[in-house]
């Protein structure tokens, strides 16, 4: 079995992976403190980071390099907020023949559109970034904070679905039909173009095939790119670390993370559950709540609800928890407790490091 | 503010927050709510695996609306259903005529072009339907689990973007009806929602102020969820009582935390001049019907 010092210490990429609102960057930014503690160099990519969390790692604005925290550590702390755009364009300029089919392509709406909106075009970047970082050689550790999604784990379709989408198979049906099926392509081609039309209009559509016009010709690179980002993702190297908070739904959304990480054969490193009530010693719900129904009308009786209350809480949580722990067997689980207090500095990341390591 | 009188006010309540907030119990609270004032009540959940059904101790929906609490004297039925961007282009094409080539967009890959083409055509597809339900007059008051928080402001800008990007054309149309569907007051509110810590405020302030200001929304109350109910006697010294330790810093967690969620809701009303509705944190890690009820109770 693994533990997540060892993942700090010894794996090269750690994505973090989860729904909304559980607590990934700060995991994510905890991971990389750690690494850096432990002597590494490590480097936190985040997504959107809450501001003070952002002001803390130095992200004050949109930075597409990494940017350094200094600290008390023997390592290297560095951190970067993924700029989509900028990381696409960065893609486009590297694979054109020519600065002049980059300028065509930054110019055209559609793919100013694609460039900031594409569903995917986050995800996709955030591997291209990982990829990037893993191969400067500047870093022993990359961590990855993966975007909110609607769907578990667009993360690792994105190269898939991009390069689909660049194989403009729609352009080709529509402009290049190959001479043996000529009549039908153009007949299915031409209906097909009808709906669309009627659908987004006219000027969307010849934006389109004026983009897959100025892109011809780099399909191929970003094909190869994009198969090495693939390969980074689920190369068994590559660590996954599911975070959840032990609230029902979030769990139910965990375990089916779980489950589709295992079907990628990307089995789950480490369970990281945020936001889990404390219990305040030892007893147990039912026996609190006895208590406090003898309390009521005496001085303890505030007192010993109160405690009541978060036991029966950890109760609940409790019970949820084994189920999803079960559900990533072997993988260690980690639990990080609902603190009296927001986390948004060094200190407070540093806190929860003490109760992960 | 009533929140009877506000359910009946405008036909489509929108809810909308960050992941983790309890947007869905409060969809959830609201709908039961809005039923208890007589009214018949229709939620639409549109990310799917919400949970919401379950709050109702209901299966999970589907496309055909489903029976989530029975209609009884003096209050309204509360129903569910989901609503897709896949539901909505395949009806949306349909009602243009074009359903043999539907499936064929959606299979071919076709449609993600096309919704790059133009972004925020799937969501003007599925605010499209809501605009036609709403027009049905399937039901009094139609009460939406819109994305998360990110997604809300994208998701209800999409209207606005596309009346630039598409000059004509049905979709043009389309975006045209739902802009005026999400600025009139008295057909749409937005309600937001929070919990009373840090970074959720910050985080509600900015979608109010992008939605008010990019969208012309016209925003309900907002909601702050999760707030630890008052208990007297938590300064009381347990001396030597059984388990005194866990009693003393229990109490202390929870005026702690009590004391931030004060600090948090005072600093929410000082940034946003919005009325707010309070709804208790449960010391329960299983919502169900009871549960709902009881913060349907809560609201206002």
């Amino acid at each position: 079995m693994t533990s997540l010092v060892e993942l700090v210490e010894d794996r090269r990429i750690i994505i973090c992976t989860g729904t909304g609102g559980v607590g990934k960057t700060t995991t994510a930014a905890v991971l990389a403190l750690e690494a850096a503690r432990r002597g590494r160099r490590a480097v936190v990519v985040t997504i959107d980071p809450a501001k003070r969390l952002a002001d803390t790692l130095g992200l004050g604005e949109l930075s597409n390099t990494p940017s350094r925290i200094e600290g008390d550590w023997p390592g290297e702390l560095w951190a970067l907020m993924l700029d989509t755009k900028t990381t696409f364009d960065e893609l486009i300029t590297a694979n054109a023949a020519d600065g002049a089919q980059a300028e065509r392509i930054f110019g055209n709406r559609f793919y100013r559109n694609i460039s900031g909106a594409l569903s995917g075009t986050q995800e996709y970047m955030a591997g291209e970034k990982l990829h990037e970082l893993h191969e400067s050689g500047r870093f022993d550790l990359v961590v990855v904070d993966t975007p909110p999604t609607r769907h578990a784990l667009d993360f690792l379709d994105a190269p898939a679905r991009l390069t689909r989408f660049l194989d403009h198979k729609l352009y080709r049906a529509l402009m290049a039909p190959t001479k043996a099926s000529l009549r039908v392509v153009n007949v299915a081609a031409s209906a097909v173009a009808k709906a669309i039309g009627r659908v987004v209009g006219g000027d969307a559509l010849e934006d389109g095939l004026d983009f897959f016009g100025a892109f011809e010709g780099m399909e191929q690179g970003f094909r190869d790119r994009a198969a090495r980002v693939q390969a980074l993702l689920t190369d068994p190297a590559t660590a996954y670390v599911l975070v959840a908070s032990p609230r029902a739904d979030t769990v139910a959304e965990a375990t089916y993370f779980a489950e589709r990480l295992e079907q990628s054969a990307l089995p789950v490193a480490a369970l990281v559950v945020n936001r889990v009530h404390p219990r305040f010693g030892k007893g147990l719900g039912p026996a609190a709540r006895k208590r406090a129904k003898a309390a009521v009308g005496s001085p303890l009786e505030g007192l010993t609800r109160n405690l009541a209350e978060f036991r029966t809480m950890a109760d609940g949580e409790e019970r949820h928890l084994v189920d999803l722990a079960e559900r990533v067997k072997p993988a260690p689980v980690a639990r990080v407790p609902f603190l009296p207090h927001d986390v948004h500095d060094l200190d407070t990341l540093a806190e929860i490091a003490s109760h992960l390591f | 503010m009533d929140p009877a009188e506000f359910l009946r006010a405008s036909r489509v309540v929108i809810v909308a927050g960050k992941g983790g907030v309890g947007k869905t119990t409060v969809t959830a609270a609201l709908a039961r709510r809005a039923a208890q004032a007589g009214l018949t009540t229709l939620v639409v959940e549109l990310e799917g695996r919400s949970g919401l059904s379950e709050l109702f101790g209901q299966p999970a929906l589907g496309y055909e609306p489903s029976v989530l609490v029975p209609a009884a004297a003096g209050t309204g039925e509360v129903r569910g259903r989901t609503l897709t961007p896949d539901d909505a282009l395949h009806e949306y094409l349909e009602d243009h005529g074009l359903r043999r080539v539907s499936k064929r967009l959606v299979a071919s890959g076709a449609m993600d072009v096309v919704a790059t083409a133009a972004p925020g055509i799937r969501d003007i597809l599925v605010l499209g339907k809501v605009k036609q339900l709403e027009r049905a007059d399937v039901a009094d008051v139609l009460i939406i689990d819109a994305p998360a928080a990110g997604h809300a402001i994208t998701f209800l800008l999409s209207a606005r973007g596309l009346l630039d990007a598409v000059r004509v054309g049905p979709v043009h149309t389309q975006a045209a009806d739902v802009l005026e569907l999400l600025t009139d007051p008295d057909r749409c509110t937005v309600v937001l929602v929070t919990l009373p810590e840090e970074t959720p405020v910050n985080e509600l302030v900015e979608t109010a102020f992008a939605l008010e200001d990019r969208v012309g929304v016209s925003l309900g109350p907002v909601v702050v969820n999760g707030l630890y109910p008052t208990i007297e006697g938590l300064d009381v010294d347990p001396g030597d009582e059984p388990d005194a330790d866990a009693l003393r810093a229990a109490a202390a967690f929870r005026r702690a935390r009590t004391e931030q969620q004060e600090e948090q809701v005072a600093r929410l009303a000082e940034r946003l001049p919005l009325p707010q509705w309070h709804l208790p944190f449960l010391f329960e890690a299983d919502l169900g019907p009871a549960h709902v009820d009881e913060l349907a109770a809560a609201l206002g």
